[in-house]
């Protein structure tokens, strides 16, 4: 019988798969969290960014597959999800940037801005059905079904996993890349260089409200598939946790994305093959894994590396 | 001392970070109670003459979910097309905790709503329970909720039995699975959807009885993420139609239609969803509930003066309840099995629960030649799930 042919393998396996279906998000909102952290300035509100590109894109993706078809359709709702993050990273941009304003608040702020927003310009769009993006079939080689669901991965996963090394030398060896340190480490060396700190934090919190909004669309456009209001379930959030877990290094956060989209999966795969008990805090993995972090991370015995030298100064 | 100063910095940053995370908690309520909700006549005495009768609805979800909390939000609007003298107040979103106090509170002081009806599980105990000793003049009615003598006289309930579409939708899934296993993504463990679920399986192996069904619990009403992981997990372990009582079924019929698997719906139709993989869904009505209420209170009967009965109870043959448009999948012999047994159920001939009954541990719960008919209060108290269920 099929039934048992997986059986306990069905654990592995199905964390596996969530890890590949499920970190994408995360793995997009922290890289773009970790852009703009480098530049010296926190944005919470990429949670309310998750959310307008998840039902940006999805909104785009379904008014315009008629247009262009349901194969581009989803891509341009990738790229409008992008656009609409770098709408609101716009904003806060320039608001975090004002004299006497806290960056801290106003990403809070534009949590509930953009998630409201989303929420009243998405109502349309929870019933139907939005044409979603692609998927690369890397399991065709095995016959057994559920190998071959496990290994069907996103073409935007994948790209997420090519941006980590990318902006990690990015940063370490390109003279936009050392704009970005110098500005987040020592604003005032970067303003004897000539670099105008406005500027390069505006332009870095933009493209990393971008790489949000990608990860939003992650979310409603390849899984899992839909648009509600509570798609997003605070992984915006979690995704800021994890680029202090990463130390500020994108090639980290790549792990730390895959170690919280797999531990989403824990859960449901021990209790299909029929371990049921402790169900909640299989579900609670990710947040207690998020509270050890911050608690080993917080530690007053030891300093944390790579944090950027102006980060959470008032200036 | 620059270094120290780094070091007061950075973890300055760490505690801010924490803090703001705990902000965002107490945020998420900000924003998510303001929805749906009209403008309020503060000033309007509440029960006074001349004032609109106003009724508040509170939803745990968005009122447009397309699953339970649209089910109800749509058969508020049905009842406002036919008494459009009654003053609605609505309020979504709110979670079983004290906001929902809050909720209660600011409909009955602010908008002066002389019914309430919280239309989610967890908010009765203590919530409803605590507002209605405060406020013995509002009348609450809670969905599915058992009551009993020592809750106060201004706490109404109705019942909208769904176990009998819930069978009939397992006829259907047992006739359709080729694997011999079904999958079931529980939301809560509680006495509601157990009976809900119990009757699925029941049915299902009514109709073939070598059915066995696997359970995942998600644990919440609406966790997007996680349903789709159950739905992924039980596929893998063999299932090939995949049910839900979810809020939001959309997720879990996208992911098993994605993986080219039956699955059957719930709360509203979902047939749209996916037209091929989709069998058919379990519905409410609760149109014909409301009315009902509208049309007693207009007559000014009260839960307080008796005019009102504590309990409201109906399932499939009152209306109250339904089976959704089967899909095109559907083979023509379990669309009649579900027919035949539909008529049955209406006519008594067929019943639900009835003995010899056993739980997935071997214990008896119902003996031979007994019955519980739909209505009985004991489903009510159901915490086991029946044989045939793994689930350790």
């Amino acid at each position: 019988m099929a039934t048992e042919a997986l059986g306990w393998w069905g654990v592995p396996l199905g964390i596996l798969a969530g890890t590949l279906r499920g970190s994408a998000p995360f793995l997009f909102v922290s890289l773009g969290e970790c852009l703009t952290e480098k530049s010296g300035k926190i944005n919470l509100g990429l949670e309310g960014t998750l959310l307008m590109g998840a039902m940006s894109a999805y909104a785009i993706s379904y008014l315009s597959q008629d247009i262009v078809g349901s194969f581009w359709a989803p891509w341009l709702g990738v790229l409008m999800a992008g656009l609409s993050g770098m709408g609101l990273g716009a904003i806060h941009g320039w608001l975090a940037q004002q004299r006497r304003v806290n960056d801290v608040a106003v990403g809070i702020a534009m949590i509930i801005f953009g998630s409201g927003l989303a929420f009243f310009l998405g109502k349309p769009f929870i019933q139907p059905q939005a044409p979603q993006l692609f998927t690369f079939h890397f399991g065709s080689w095995s016959t057994i079904p559920a190998v071959q669901a496990a290994l069907r991965i996103s073409p935007l996963f994948l790209i997420g996993v090519a941006i980590a090394p990318a902006m990690q030398w990015f940063f370490r060896s390109t003279r936009w890349g050392l704009y970005v340190r110098a500005v987040g480490d020592s604003p005032d060396a970067a303003l004897a260089m000539g670099i105008s700190i406005f500027k390069v934090r505006f332009f870095s919190i933009m493209a990393g409200s971008f790489l949000a909004g990608i990860g939003g669309a992650c979310l409603s456009l390849y899984y899992p598939g839909v648009w509600t209001e509570r798609i997003s379930s605070g992984q915006g959030l979690m995704a800021v946790a994890l680029v202090i877990f990463a130390r500020w290094r994108p090639v980290q956060c790549l792990w730390a994305s895959l170690l919280f989209g797999g531990a989403q999966a824990i859960g449901p795969a021990f209790q299909s093959v029929g371990i049921n008990s402790y169900y909640y805090l299989f579900n609670a993995a990710p947040y207690i894994l998020t509270l050890l972090i911050m608690v080993i991370t917080c530690s007053p015995k030891r300093t944390l590396i790579g944090a950027p030298g102006a980060l959470g100064k008032m200036d | 001392m620059p270094r120290d100063r780094r070091l007061s910095v950075n973890r300055r940053t760490v505690l801010r970070g924490l803090l703001s995370a705990g902000a965002f908690g107490v945020t998420s309520h900000l924003w998510t109670s303001c929805a749906r909700s009209p403008q309020s006549e503060s000033g309007v005495a509440p029960n006074s003459v001349d004032s609109p009768l106003v009724i508040g609805f509170i939803y745990v979800g968005p009122g447009d979910d397309y699953g339970y909390n649209q089910s109800h939000a749509k058969a508020v609007a049905a009842m406002l097309a036919q008494f459009p003298d009654i003053k609605i107040v609505e309020e979504a979103n709110i979670p079983e905790t004290t906001a929902v106090q809050e909720s209660m509170r600011n409909m009955i002081e602010i908008d002066g709503a002389q019914i309430i009806f919280p239309t989610s599980w967890g908010y009765f105990d203590p919530h409803s329970l605590q507002l209605a000793q405060e406020f013995p003049e509002v009348q609450f009615f809670h969905p599915n909720h058992p009551l009993d003598d020592s809750h106060p006289a201004n706490v109404g309930a109705y019942y909208s039995s769904l176990v009998e579409p819930a069978f009939l939708s397992g006829i259907v899934a047992g006739l359709m699975s080729t694997t011999g296993k079904l999958g079931y993504v529980v939301p809560k463990p509680i006495p509601v959807v157990l009976q809900e679920l119990n009757s699925f399986v029941l049915g299902a192996r009514s109709a073939n009885p070598d059915i066995v069904v696997q359970t995942v619990t998600t644990g919440d009403w609406a966790l997007p993420i996680k349903e789709a992981e159950a739905t992924n997990s039980l596929i893998d372990q063999g299932a090939d139609v995949i049910s839900t009582r979810v809020d939001s079924p959309k997720i879990v019929i996208t992911a098993a239609a994605d993986r080219g698997v039956y699955s059957c719906g719930y709360h509203v139709d979902q047939r749209d969803v996916a037209p091929n993989a989709y069998l058919t869904g379990v519905e409410w009505n609760w149109e014909a509930i409301y009315v009902q209420y509208a049309e007693m209170t207009k007559a000014g009967k009260t839960l307080m003066n008796g005019g009102i009965p504590k309990a409201l109870q109906g399932g499939l043959k009152e209306g109250f309840s339904r089976i959704s448009d089967y899909g095109s999948a559907v083979s023509a012999a379990a669309r009649e099995a579900a027919e035949t047994a539909k008529v049955q159920l209406a006519s008594g001939e067929l019943a639900i629960f009835q003995g010899e009954l056993k739980d997935n541990r071997g214990n008896l719960i119902i003996p031979a030649g007994e019955v519980w008919q739909v209505g009985d209060p004991r489903l009510n108290t159901i915490d086991w799930m029946v044989e045939g269920v793994i689930a350790s």
